[in-house]
């Protein structure tokens, strides 16, 4: 970020991975950083939102949506958010078929999961996209 | 009491800073009011978004403009 750019633009979607230490979590943690590079949405730190850090909670508040993305069924991402008050829109790895202990963190779990949660718009950014932002 | 306003100084932010002049001035205190510019100092309250208000080092909005009255109410809770 340049020393001159703006932080006043629309918060539109922000994403909070669960960033567990599971495969599961990784996997979580890589498809919301991939729905963020593509420009979909922004990725936020959970952890910021567990310590009640004033700056974080009223910056998130400021979305208009707030997605989770849980790579197991703790759901801690959905329970820590819902805890400091948000409304959420929920996604559990497990239920889009990824299990813990037995998911491989790889190009293709990371594409098949982000396509399952954005609804395949990841592939229409995809191509779109000049620079290729989230193919690689 | 010390008043920020954080952000890059956009109008949103000079909006917020006159919001908070004025409230302050209806409500007849007399404040320290700064603003905080620097993008790594932002950062370091947690503020993603701006203009953000912060209210003796605690950050109380941030992504949104607050209005005269929103701040008022604030300063007076």
């Amino acid at each position: 970020m340049s020393a001159k750019s703006c932080m006043c633009q629309e918060v539109g979607l922000l994403v909070f991975p669960c960033s567990g230490s599971s495969d599961v979590g990784e996997l979580s943690d890589r498809v919301g950083r991939t729905i963020a590079k593509c420009g979909q949405a922004k990725m936020f730190c959970l952890a910021g939102i567990g310590a009640h850090i004033p700056g974080m909670i009223e910056s998130a508040k400021a979305a208009k949506k707030i997605i989770s993305i849980d790579g197991c069924p703790v759901s801690c991402a959905k329970k820590t958010l819902e805890h400091a008050g948000f409304k959420v829109e929920s996604y559990n790895l497990k239920d889009l078929g990824f299990e813990k202990g037995k998911t491989k963190v790889d190009e293709d779990s990371i594409k098949s999961a982000t396509s399952k949660i954005t609804g395949g718009k990841i592939e229409e950014t995809i191509s779109r996209s000049s620079d290729g932002c989230c193919a690689k | 009491m010390k008043i920020e306003i954080l952000g890059v100084g956009c109008p949103k932010c000079k909006q917020l800073t006159a919001n908070a002049e004025a409230a302050l001035k209806e409500l007849n205190i007399v404040a320290e009011i700064s603003k905080v510019t620097d993008i790594e100092k932002i950062t370091e309250y947690g503020v993603m978004m701006t203009p953000a208000l912060a209210i003796d080092g605690t950050v109380v909005s941030a992504g949104k403009v607050l209005s005269k009255d929103e701040i008022k109410k604030i300063i007076s809770k």
